[in-house]
């Protein structure tokens, strides 16, 4: 099976929409040239002003320079206006309220200072509309994120619908940033401190609902259904009735801005009240992020600075201690590396193959083992109907029941309601036999690694399925057009290669040989992109992208293993250099049959060069049945329920007989943590190289969402960028001399050290 | 809306209509005979409607409160009988529709029939589609005439919401049912003992969709929202609904409605939720499901009411060879533009008009919906609007609102009503729409039965 799982915290670097805080107002003189405004208007209602923004250049409202440069003459007009007692501000796209301030704003400043500043005049801006003496309703329908939720804060009250597209949230974190524009300060007061610190060290989404609860809204708007206009544009009205509404009640002091607190929240203000109970707090959320960032990571630690700051030496302090953090942190490789992981993610969403000739609407699986039923997850709740097909009655309802555990633990986290997982499940056909092919657009085929088994399921299938039905493979290593020698038409053949566990990780690596047809290749992503994938689209060859770069690595890995160093260690240098899961770790949930298959595979395609453990002490453990976590043992021991584990014990007499002496001058910590990644790195670099990948943005999303690479390093371009190739060629060599060719830096890379103008990156 | 229940009965049925009317309808009136086009069709069974009774509607929690749905549902069948003098072996077949079932009573028509001394070789059973629940029954049995397996039928409806069943939790459920299993006193002790406080938590009878998880009430407050039905509107079309049916009473027009003699409480006679109030009174009221912006109050929704139904239906020969004059003949179908674009007809055309009304956000939003060029093209289908029905010939004699509305009981009414206020205001064509929980819809043209 294909696979490798490489966990959660990977899936929290999926900044998913523009972000930021931060206002700008250097070009405020130029802009404010009398031309007319598209950015934001304004209708006065009787007594209200009705402030409405739309970016008329794009999908969702940006806080750019000119949005903010229209927004400040917009508000200086409402202040003058004395018919005017009060304001509503509000979108009129439906779905976004702000989803943030452009990050291209951020990225074009080349110091510091320069971020500062732009901090600096954001936090003006707020504080002006904090302090306005005509209160304003931030009407909020759609995301409202970052930036736009450090705007929406800044109004006296907040009205937002409980569609499930409005969200709130400051994800800047996820980008290595902090909430720029007063958020650090306000949030703590808004919803209190832990709270703030969930929200900001997490960067999560929050829900309507989940945000009145919170504070963090005052009242929430039902999402219209059909009525005498569309849905969205009359519940952006309704929206817009009821946050009138509000704002005359509030100047009528019908609606009192000072909530009542209930005694849960006089005790919790009273305890956070005491100076100890904040240190400790502190402390405590500082441990936190520690554990879980290895220190990797700058701006969660930033971000406690600036709330305690502002919390102990009181605003001004705060709001300084703020913009001077997101100043500094703006400068960090880390926040480069992020904000280049979420260009990239945005570029991977796109189908750069334009649109296939018929979409598919029967979608067919074969296997219904962990990775097809996956498969089946992520499809039927796209409006594709789903066949998942089995060989074996128990096979298929091991498959159906974990497609139906998957929706159900959905309704637990209020993703869906039962309703919706029946009938989605409703499109979702079980069945032995290959009734009903000759409707499918597209088989996926997820049985057994093995060309033989494949071979014959591909000829099976092509009896049955119409002319235009693609016929996809999910595999990890078979080369695509080993395959595809089956086909009666290669040109239908595509490699779609999953990452386990299918609904959790958000990489599809697609792959195309010689003869797969354009066509082809646009429908495998239309459908990648249905099922919210990430795509990269990389040429054929041994293990593709992904698992190649993997293989030598984990060579790697059972060299140090043999070497002497414990599993526990192995994973905790691992993780220690940015990986969200360690090595052993790794293995284990990819399987040890797989990663011995992978082994030996590969071993045979690219010769030595992939050497350094000795593939027999992972096919020892297949044989005495360390298979890894689906079998209950691997490098460590998996007791079900139980969350921690311990090494195997039996791995150490298995080891033992394996054992290689370590030399001692590439073997201090530092050198096994670079020896594990420039394997991977070098690899990386010579599929682009070789022309498997088709540019090393690709390159580095294949490498972070599929394969778990440190976030923080941005993936194996960025890396090279950051640390030099020269670099790193020096420390290849240094283990070539003891360890041969599996450290032989490519020709690419040599390149790269040659002459340091050259960047993966610009 | 829409209707799912594929009858595929054949067009209306037809002849001319009206009589003039002479009384004292309080309401003007059409009253010169009219002479429209014949909707009969050749070789089609014509369905009349021979009577219909209904209970007096009470508040729930009243006079009723100590009896049980099939109480009710037999005293209707009881008036009907009284009131047509029908043999009790004359029927074929007896429906009942109702929405909250009575766990002893599940096929509440058979133990309301056998009760009210039908025989015992009449079959009987009860259909469910929420408030549209006895038109189901009406239209089931019109089903049954057309397919020529029944020649009389009696359709009715009952919902008592003055008791209704509440369940153990689910795991109380389990483990009580465990208990009935458990063989020695050990594996008994052990399941009592599992018993935490939760599991004492009672389950009430859903008061949301089971698909939607939404309120009635909540889902007619958005409703009305997306239409832009203000409260204002919704409180004006409340009072009138109860001032209307304050004056109907008065004037002895709900001849539907029998007196029953509750078992140890008073005979009831009247309907007791009519109300009317006044503009500010109304207005006093706080919204009831969303809070605090929300538009609909207790005051302009429907209440919980206790009631039942019940209809006589026939085909047109049986009803005549029996010496009946049927008041109207029926035609099922499904939803109003439906029903009248099969008919032939338009809004125009028809005379009276009885829609059910659930909440008055609701009806003035269908009201909205159909004088919608924009719906009717979105939405619809269609070209252009249907047109909304004129207020002078809709709901004259009050409605679900002041009335009440016992959810299963509320289409028979809706049809007996139509039939007596076209005998009264001379009219020719009525059309019955009631909406139901689910998205659901139900309409029926009624036609005068020439007298």
């Amino acid at each position: 099976m294909a696979g490798v799982r490489a966990l959660g915290a990977l899936s929290r670097i999926t900044a998913r929409r523009y972000v930021l805080s931060g206002i700008s107002c250097r070009t405020f003189s130029v802009a404010l040239a009398m031309s007319a405004r598209t950015h934001v208007n304004y209708e006065v209602k009787e007594d209200v002003a009705v402030i409405r923004m739309n970016d008329p250049n794009s999908k969702v409202n940006t806080l750019s320079v000119r949005m903010q440069n229209e927004m400040i003459e917009v508000f200086d007009e409402v202040l003058a206006n004395d018919a005017v007692q009060s304001a509503v501000l509000i979108s009129s796209k439906p779905g976004c309220f702000i989803a943030g301030a452009d990050i291209n704003m951020i990225q074009a400043c080349n110091t510091s200072e320069e971020v500062t500043k732009l901090s600096q005049e954001g936090q003006k801006m707020f504080e002006r509309i904090e302090k306005s003496p005509k209160p304003i309703v931030a009407a909020i329908n759609g995301s409202c994120l970052g930036g736009g939720l450090e705007f929406a804060i800044a109004c006296q009250y907040r009205v937002a619908t409980k569609s499930k597209k409005t969200v709130l949230g400051t994800p800047e974190v996820m980008l290595g940033l902090l909430p720029g524009a007063g958020g650090t300060q306000r949030l703590p007061k808004m919803v209190g401190i832990p709270g703030a610190f969930d929200m900001m060290l997490t960067g999560r989404n929050i829900k309507a609902d989940k945000a009145k609860k919170m504070g963090l809204v005052h009242q929430l708007v039902d999402p219209l259904g059909p009525g005498l206009k569309s849905p969205e544009e009359r519940t952006i009205e309704y929206l817009e009735e009821v946050a009138i509404q509000c704002a005359r009640g509030i100047v009528h002091k019908k609606i009192s801005l000072t909530k009542k607190k209930g005694m849960m929240q006089k005790v919790q203000d009273y305890v956070m009240g005491i100076a100890f109970v904040r240190q400790q707090i502190y402390k405590n959320v500082n441990g936190k992020v520690m554990k879980m960032s290895k220190g990797l990571y700058p701006a969660p630690l930033k971000i406690i600075e600036s709330v305690k700051t502002g919390l102990e030496q009181g605003p001004d302090s705060g709001y300084l201690a703020e913009a001077q953090n997101f100043g500094k942190l703006a400068m960090t490789s880390e926040s480069h590396a992020l904000i280049g992981l979420y260009h990239g993610q945005v570029a991977c969403k796109k189908n750069r193959f334009g649109v296939p000739e018929r979409p598919v609407k029967n979608l067919a699986i074969l296997g219904a083992g962990l990775m097809g039923a996956g498969i089946a997850q992520v499809t039927v709740d796209k409006g594709i109907h789903t066949v998942l097909k089995d060989t074996t009655v128990e096979g298929l309802s091991r498959g159906q029941q974990q497609v139906y555990k998957g929706l159900n633990d959905k309704i637990k986290k209020k993703a869906i309601t039962s309703f919706e997982r029946d009938s989605t499940l409703s499109s979702l056909t079980g069945q032995l036999d290959y009734s009903g092919f000759e409707k499918a657009d597209m088989v996926i085929e997820a049985v057994f690694e093995d060309i033989n088994i494949k071979h014959r399921v591909i000829k099976e299938v092509e009896a049955v399925i119409p002319p235009h039905c693609i016929f996809a493979t999910n595999t990890s290593a078979l080369p695509i057009k080993d395959i595809a020698a089956a086909s009666m038409r290669p040109e239908k053949v595509i490699g779609m290669h999953y990452f386990s566990p299918v609904d959790k990780m958000q990489l599809l690596e697609i792959i195309t040989t010689d003869k797969t047809s354009k066509d082809t290749t646009a429908s495998a992503v239309a459908v990648g992109l249905k099922q919210g994938k990430v795509i990269i689209v990389v040429g054929d060859g041994p293990g593709f992208y992904t698992t190649r770069c993997l293989a030598p690595m984990l060579a790697e890995a059972v060299r140090v293993l043999q070497e002497g160093v414990n599993p526990k260690k192995l994973d905790a240098l691992t993780t220690g250099f940015g990986f969200p899961v360690g090595a052993a770790t790794l293995a284990d949930e990819v399987g040890i049959d797989v990663a011995a298959h992978v082994a030996e595979d590969l071993g045979k395609a690219f010769g030595s060069r992939f050497g350094g453990g000795n593939v027999d002490v992972l096919k020892t453990m297949v044989e005495r049945g360390f298979k890894g976590r689906k079998s209950g043992k691997g490098c460590y021991v998996y007791t079900p329920g139980l969350k921690s584990k311990d090494v195997n014990p039996d791995i150490d007499d298995l080891l033992e007989k394996f054992k290689l002496t370590p030399n001692p001058s590439v073997s201090s910590d530092s050198d096994v943590q670079y020896r594990l990644v420039s394997r991977f790195v070098n690899e990386a670099v010579m599929c682009l190289q070789e022309g498997i990948l088709n540019g090393p943005v690709e390159g580095d999303i294949g490498a972070v969402f599929g394969l778990g690479f440190p976030p923080c390093l941005g993936g194996p371009f960025r890396f090279v960028d950051t640390f030099g190739a020269d670099k790193l060629v020096e420390k290849m060599r240094r283990y070539e001399e003891v360890y041969g060719n599996h450290f032989t830096p490519c020709q690419l890379l040599l390149d790269h050290a040659k002459d340091s103008n050259k960047r993966f990156h610009k | 809306m829409k209707w799912g229940q594929p009858l595929s009965l054949t067009l209306i049925v037809f002849s001319t209509a009206t009589r003039s009317l002479s009384t004292s309808v309080q309401l003007h009136a059409q009253v010169q005979t009219k002479s429209k086009k014949t909707l009969a069709k050749p070789g089609v069974k014509n369905i009349v409607l021979v009577e219909g009774v209904r209970t007096p509607f009470l508040l729930s929690g009243t006079t009723y409160a100590d009896l049980m749905p099939h109480d009710l549902a037999r005293a209707a069948l009881q008036g009907l009988l009284h009131k047509t003098s029908l043999p009790k072996d004359a029927v074929d077949y007896i429906i009942y529709g109702t929405v909250i079932q009575e766990v002893k009573t599940s096929n509440v028509a058979r133990e309301a029939s056998l009760g009210a001394g039908f025989s015992d070789k009449i079959p009987s059973h009860t259909v469910t589609m929420a408030c549209i629940s006895s038109n189901v029954a009406m239209t089931t049995g019109v089903g049954l005439i057309t397919a020529g397996q029944c020649d009389t039928i009696v359709a009715g409806g009952v919902e008592f919401m003055s008791d209704v069943p509440i369940r153990h939790s689910r795991k109380m459920r389990k483990t009580m049912l465990a208990l009935n299993r458990a063989k020695t006193l050990g594996q008994r002790l052990s399941l009592i003992g599992s018993i935490r406080m939760a599991h004492l938590t009672p389950e009430l009878p859903a008061v949301a969709e089971f698909s939607t998880a939404e309120t009635m009430g909540h889902s007619a407050d958005r409703l009305a929202a997306a239409f832009g039905v203000t409260r204002l509107e919704q409180d004006e079309f409340a009072l009138r609904s109860h001032t209307l049916a304050k004056q109907a009473q008065d004037a002895g027009l709900l001849s539907d409605v029998i007196s029953f003699k509750v078992p140890g409480r008073d005979t009831v006679a009247k309907d007791n939720g009519i109300r009317p109030s006044s503009m500010e009174q109304l207005a006093k009221l706080k919204p009831a499901f969303i809070k605090p912006h929300g538009t609909v109050t207790a005051a302009n929704s429907s209440f919980l009411t206790d009631g039942a139904s019940a209809v006589l239906i026939m085909s047109e020969e049986k009803a005549l060879a029996m010496g009946y004059k049927p008041k109207a003949y029926l035609r099922p179908a499904y939803g109003t533009p439906k029903v009248l674009a099969r008919a032939g007809l338009t809004m125009d055309d028809i005379d009276v008009f009885e829609f059910h009304e659930a909440f008055a956000g609701q009806i003035m939003a269908n009201l909205k919906a159909l004088d919608s060029d924009w719906f009717a093209q979105t939405y619809m289908g269609r070209k252009a609007k249907v047109g909304a029905p004129a207020m002078e010939k809709f709901n004259l004699w009050g409605g679900s609102l002041s009335l009440g509305h016992p959810f299963g009981a509320t289409g028979c009414r809706l049809v007996t009503t139509v039939a007596h206020r076209l005998l009264k205001e001379g009219g020719q064509y009525g059309l019955v729409a009631a909406c139901a929980a689910g998205g659901q819809g139900h309409a029926m043209v009624i036609e005068a039965y020439p007298q």
